[in-house]
Formats: C-alpha cells, sequence, structure tokens
C-alpha cells in the first residue's frame, strides 16, 4: 500500500465550499527513462484519479506521464450532506488504492 | 558609521537557510504538512518506529519517547566505535545492537523514513553542534575537504557555497549551502534524501570521485557543515529545488 497524505475538514457547514488535498506516493515512471543498463524503464504511472461522495463522482483527474512523482491533487467541493468522501488512484501494473474519509455536514 | 559597519558585517556573518532564496511556492510547500512529499516517508517512519524488529523483539519505540531536539546535536561522537557519527549511523547502529535486527542500508527508504521521523521532532529547534573535542580534529578535517579544489572542474564547495553564495550558476541560485534540512525531499530527484547524497551529487557535478556512503569524509564534512550553520533552525523534511 502506497502511503497517502489527505487533508480536509472533519466537519463543514451546509453549503460551504471545502478544499481537499492528496498526496500519494508513487515513482510515476515515465516510460521514456533508460534505466542503469540502457534499457527504457516500463512505465509505471497513477492514469485515473477519482474522488466520489456519498457515491457520486465530484471530482477526476486523468494523469499523464509529464507528470512528476508523488503526485499533489488540490480540489474543491461543496458540503452537501454529512456522509463518506472516498479517493481511489488507478494506474498501470494493476494499481489501485482507495482511501475513505468522514464528513460532518451542519 | 563604524557601528553600521559592525552590524551589517554581523549580519552578513549569519548564516542563510536555504529557504530563505527558495520561491514562495516552494515555502508554502515546504511549510504545508499537507502538501510537504517528505511527510510520506515521516509517516512511513513513524509505523517503522512503532514495528517490533529483530532478534530482540523490540521496537524504537519500547525504548524511545520523545526524541525532540536529537538531530540538532548530530553529528555526535560515538564512544564505542571511537568516531563521529551521523544520526543515520546512529539509527543503524541501535538497530544492529540493540534490536538485532538486519542492517539498513545508507540511503535504503526504510532508513531514511526512520531517519526523518527522528529528525523531524527538531523541527525549529537550532543546529546545535556538541563542543566535545575529540569532534575538533575531524571537524577541522571537514573543513579542510571544504575548502579543497576537487574533480576535473578543480573547484572546492567553499568557491561556490562561500565565494559565490547568492549568484547564479546558469539560471540556479547558489544557496551557502546549509545542511539544517536534511533528510530533503528534493524536486530534482523526486524523493527524499540524505545530506551524504547531496554531497555525493555535489562532487559529482565537479566530476569528482565521490566516495561510497557512509564513508568518513563525508562524517567530517557533515561535522563541519553542523558547525558553520550552526543556529539554523532544523527544518527536515526540507524542500528544495
Amino acid at each position: 500500500m502506497a502511503r497517502v497524505l489527505l487533508n480536509l475538514p472533519r466537519s463543514a457547514a451546509k453549503g460551504a465550499v471545502i478544499e481537499i488535498r492528496t498526496l500519494i506516493m508513487h515513482p510515476m515512471e515515465s516510460g521514456f527513462r533508460p534505466g542503469m543498463n540502457g534499457s527504457i524503464l516500463p512505465r509505471d504511472i497513477i492514469t485515473r484519479f477519482r474522488c466520489s461522495y456519498n457515491g457520486e463522482e465530484v471530482f477526476r483527474a486523468e494523469l499523464s506521464p509529464a507528470i512528476a512523482a508523488n503526485p499533489f491533487i488540490s480540489f474543491t467541493t461543496v458540503a452537501t450532506e454529512s456522509g463518506t468522501l472516498s479517493f481511489t488512484w488507478e494506474g498501470d501494473n494493476d494499481f489501485r488504492q482507495t482511501e475513505t474519509r468522514d464528513i460532518a455536514v451542519t | 558609521m563604524r557601528w553600521l559597519l559592525l552590524l551589517l558585517g554581523m549580519a552578513a556573518a549569519q548564516p542563510r537557510s536555504g529557504t530563505q532564496d527558495m520561491s514562495r511556492e516552494l515555502q508554502a510547500m515546504q511549510a504545508d504538512d499537507s502538501a510537504n512529499p517528505g511527510m510520506l516517508w515521516m509517516q512511513e517512519g513513524e509505523a517503522l518506529f512503532q514495528r517490533r524488529e529483530g532478534l530482540a523483539g523490540k521496537a524504537c519505540a519500547d525504548c524511545h519517547a520523545s526524541l525532540a531536539g536529537v538531530a540538532a546535536r548530530y553529528p555526535a561522537w560515538d564512544p564505542a566505535t571511537a568516531a563521529p557519527i551521523d544520526l543515520a549511523g546512529r539509527i543503524q547502529q541501535c538497530r544492529a545492537e540493540r534490536q538485532q535486527a538486519a542492517p539498513l542500508p545508507r540511503e535504503s527508504e526504510p532508513l531514511l523514513a526512520l531517519t526523518v521521523f527522528v529528525a523531524r521532532q527538531s523541527r525549529g529547534m537550532a543546529l546545535a553542534p556538541p563542543a566535545d573535542p575529540r569532534l575538533a580534529p575531524a571537524r577541522a578535517r571537514g573543513e579542510a575537504l571544504f575548502r579543497q579544489r576537487r574533480g576535473q572542474l578543480n573547484l572546492s564547495c567553499a568557491q561556490c557555497h562561500e565565494e559565490r553564495a547568492g549568484l547564479r550558476l546558469g539560471s540556479a541560485l547558489i544557496p551557502e549551502g546549509h545542511a539544517n534540512g536534511y533528510p530533503q525531499y528534493r524536486l530534482e530527484w523526486q524523493a527524499l534524501g540524505s545530506l551524504q547524497r547531496r554531497l555525493r551529487n555535489c562532487m559529482v557535478g565537479v566530476r569528482a570521485t565521490a566516495p561510497a556512503y557512509g564513508a568518513a569524509e563525508y562524517l567530517e564534512l557533515e561535522l563541519f557543515l553542523a558547525q558553520r550553520g550552526a543556529g539554523l533552525p532544523v527544518e527536515a523534511p526540507a524542500v528544495r529545488p
């Protein structure tokens, strides 16, 4: 399991815009670099990031080989109701990781 | 007039952390624990610190509670080996002798993670190199290495990081080269790395032969650099371009 840093409020007022920051440990090997023996290192990147709020997708990003290692993604959403935010990173070599955080909306 | 000049002279003598010369964006990245990628290693280190390892079946946390201020004092004198030892070296030693666990090689991810976990507990504290007289000869050798020209480019550390600090090398600003943020996350590496890796980086840059990790030369340079940056706050894990 890759290490993940998630930063978002635990509670928010209804209708408030909340900022979510995510950071995940991943090499993001571009697939263009030669390795120590001169042969090209196979591509190993995260290709897609999704965030859903109580099952409804609120943010999605497609990642490309030009994105640096340990990608940091920051975005905002509107706090509509109490529930669970789930974050999923998917990528090459069947990489898939999901993290969830609860939020209380008052 | 004379006191003003004296004051200016004193201001110039204060070491200047590389952080002050970074872009505002990078400074913000370093200061924000949710954006600083070094915190990923820090999290890893925290988990390793709690894990029981080796024949002794002990975790670091079984003996050590708070290690605040420790990173600010290293490298220190190690009476057991009668040599200076840096923080990563001490962690290796503790692991071998007290945990009786498989050694962690220099620059390996778990050693970097443990080192940054310990170093971060000293964040904000001033670098306070020990005044132990047994360290003095090694520190003096470190200073000599710092001023010694090396490599095909025939440059010493001091020629860039003292004489030309604040000027530019190509587009990059030459920092004073203080060692107050290690292990640090370097954007160029896209990873966390130790001071020894950074020293190696500069040696390769001037096309000199870089000693292997853990060599006495690095320890001596680390000792001198700690003295040279004394008083600067520990910033580990720092972010640098």
